[in-house]
């Protein structure tokens, strides 16, 4: 079953809706809480990333039995090293994201540990996609 | 397990309820549908947080308490109150004469329950500091910890495992009762309480262990007793207050009230009263959202009990006198010293486990159905038209769509898809106001000028 949500950027009292979304979806079907708990973390920062560094995005949320894979896209800046972006406390994020509580540099690195698989792709000034797979017996 | 059912106190008078859909709405957790003209509660969706109660304009709901003459099965009758009881009576009534009243109708023995709360507080201090899953959230007010089985089984381990004052005080005074030489059997403790939420939690049995308290006396209905009672006597009380009865300190007067807990907590610590409040505030919990907080005090009542539902005075007066209260006695501290032996006994007795999680948000525990069932939900979507007016018995479409993937409703439950079946000759009149009948009652949508509003209202 597919879902699909739009992100916009700038907006962080809207940050957190699709991700709150896809939990409520989880929840009804069953999914070990633990397992919930993961995916909503890493799709509360990815969200969080299209609105802190990108223009507009959108999310988009496939499920069957098995597995839940989420693709965000967005256009945006893009990120032009991804190795060093996916590093823990690395962050580009300006005074005023920091002073609304955000830019810690731990979105991407908490999004790969909380996931079974990441992928990020990226081009610079047009965009970045992350897909993100979790199966829901671990 | 699953199948287990809450106990609830709250219960709809059937001659009452006419069926106006207010509880319905005002749910927050949508447990309530209409069938045949009266609101049925699903036992295993509420929470008991009352707000179907506070919303009633007929006062169809009541709360289920013990018959008052039970406490003459006893020798020893003792009334366990809570302090919102004293934050009721205007300032110029004193405790010593509420008390006084107390024994005049029949109590042997009056305890204040927040007497033990230093014995909570140090548990949960304990509690806190070698806790690894932050926020802890405290485990004082039921209607909240139910809230979080039904609604975020994800966070029952976060929940502290401390009983709060009721059962505390209970297990307490039967020992020092035991230990006076009474017998068992001669103690009768029964619990004044501000609300369903606190009944539901003595009167469910946990494992084989039996209630701490012999029975539940709703607030509201004793401070009838005891306002007439004061009013209608002339000088002085006839009966002392008794004894037993020191002043509680401001950490205790003020413990149920909205910031009771977390200023006594180490470290960043919130407090947020009133249901939809807490709601919100837990889905960001969920969504980890909030971080480096470490203790959330929840209440499901706004201005926590001095709100809660069978508390009879304005909950901002009650507050208010209670905080001026906690101000006038602020150079009491600690526990009264008859309770000092007791405290490991207590430690030993106020531990609970971690409550089961039991999402009511679940479609099915087999996945794979769970997610046909959505797809149909989604394609009832489709055609019910979204705008929540309940005239089906459900609070919302949403809510509608699932219940007839459940079975428990049908697509001609709605009012406007009646329409169009009948605009394509797929249902006949006669049997779209049987429908109307099946959900509304019989004669529902006959004449009536009785109804609030009305020319006749009320007659
Ligand atoms: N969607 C995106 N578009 C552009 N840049 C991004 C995006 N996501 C992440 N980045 C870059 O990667 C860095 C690290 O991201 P992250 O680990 O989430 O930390 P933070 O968001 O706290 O800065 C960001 O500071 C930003 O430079
Ligand atoms: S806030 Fe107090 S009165 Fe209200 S439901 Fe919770 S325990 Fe009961
Ligand atoms: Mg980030």
């Amino acid at each position: 079953m597919e879902f699909r949500y739009e992100i916009e950027g700038g907006n962080f009292s809207r940050a957190g809706h699709a991700s709150s979304a896809v939990k409520k979806i989880l929840k009804q079907l069953n999914v070990d809480n633990k397992v919930i708990k993961r995916v909503v973390v890493a799709l509360y920062e990815g969200e969080v990333n299209v609105v802190a560094h990108a223009e507009k995005g959108s999310m988009m949320v496939d499920i069957d039995e098995q597995r839940i894979r989420i693709r965000i896209e967005d256009s945006g800046p893009g990120i032009p090293d991804i190795d060093l972006a996916m590093q823990a406390g690395f962050s580009t994020a300006s005074a005023a994201v920091r002073e609304m509580g955000f830019g810690a540099g731990m979105g991407l690195p908490n999004m790969k540990k909380n996931t079974d698989q990441m992928h990020v792709t990226s081009e610079v000034g047009k965009g970045t996609q992350v897909e993100m797979i979790t199966w829901f017996r671990q | 397990m699953a199948e287990q059912q809450f106990y609830h106190a709250l219960k709809v008078n059937n001659d009452l309820c006419f069926g106006c859909t207010h509880c319905m709405n005002v749910c927050p957790t949508g447990a309530i549908r209409i069938r045949d003209g009266k609101a049925s509660i699903r036992k295993n969706w509420c929470i008991d947080c009352g707000d179907c109660m506070k919303a009633c304009p007929v006062d169809a709901f009541y709360i289920e308490q013990d018959d008052f003459d039970k406490i003459y099965h006893f020798k020893y009758r003792v009334a366990l109150v809570p302090a919102v009881m004293i934050g009721q009576f205007p300032s110029n009534i004193s405790e010593s004469e509420i008390f006084s009243v107390m024994r005049e109708l029949g109590f042997t023995h009056v305890f204040q329950t927040e007497h033990t709360v230093d014995v909570i507080h140090e548990l949960m201090l304990e509690e806190a500091r070698s806790a690894t899953d932050k926020p802890l959230i405290s485990s004082f007010c039921p209607a909240v910890v139910r809230l979080i089985q039904v609604k975020f089984p994800s966070l029952v381990d976060q929940i502290m495992h401390v009983k709060p004052p009721i059962d505390t005080s209970a297990i307490f005074f039967r020992k020092k009762l035991q230990d006076e030489g009474i017998p068992d059997e001669d103690i009768g403790l029964f619990y004044v309480t501000p609300c369903a939420a606190k009944i539901a939690i003595v009167k469910s049995p946990v494992k084989d262990r039996p209630s701490p308290v012999n029975g539940v006396i709703n607030m509201d209905f004793l401070y009838n007793k005891v306002l007439h009672g004061i009013k209608n006597r002339s000088g002085s009380s006839t009966r002392s207050p008794g004894d037993n009865l020191p002043n509680l300190g401001p950490k205790h007067i003020s413990w149920s009230l909205t910031n009771g807990e977390a200023p006594y907590m180490k470290g960043r610590c919130l407090a947020i009263d009133e249901i939809h409040n807490v709601i919100d505030f837990l889905e960001r919990v969920e969504n980890d959202e909030i971080q480096d907080v470490d203790f959330l005090e929840l209440r499901a009542c706004d201005e926590s009990c001095a709100g809660g539902v069978l508390v009879v005075g304005n909950r901002f007066l009650t507050a208010e006198r209670l905080r001026k209260r906690a101000q006038l006695f602020k150079d009491i501290h600690g526990m009264p010293d008859d309770l000092v032996p007791y405290r490991d006994y207590m430690k030993s007795r106020v531990t609970v486990e971690t409550p089961e999680p039991r999402s009511m948000l679940m479609l099915d525990t087999d996945t794979g159905v769970a997610l046909q069932k959505m797809e149909q939900v989604r394609k009832f979507m489709c055609y019910l038209p979204g705008i929540d007016c309940g005239a089906c018995g459900s609070p919302n479409c949403l809510s509608l769509a699932r219940d007839i993937v459940q079975r428990e409703a049908q697509l001609s439950s709605c009012v406007f898809i009646q329409r169009t079946m009948e605009k394509h000759r797929k249902l006949h009149g006669d049997h779209a106001i049987r429908i109307i009948e099946k959900t509304w009652g019989k004669d529902r949508l006959d004449k009536d000028c009785t109804k609030i509003g009305a020319k006749d209202e009320g007659s």
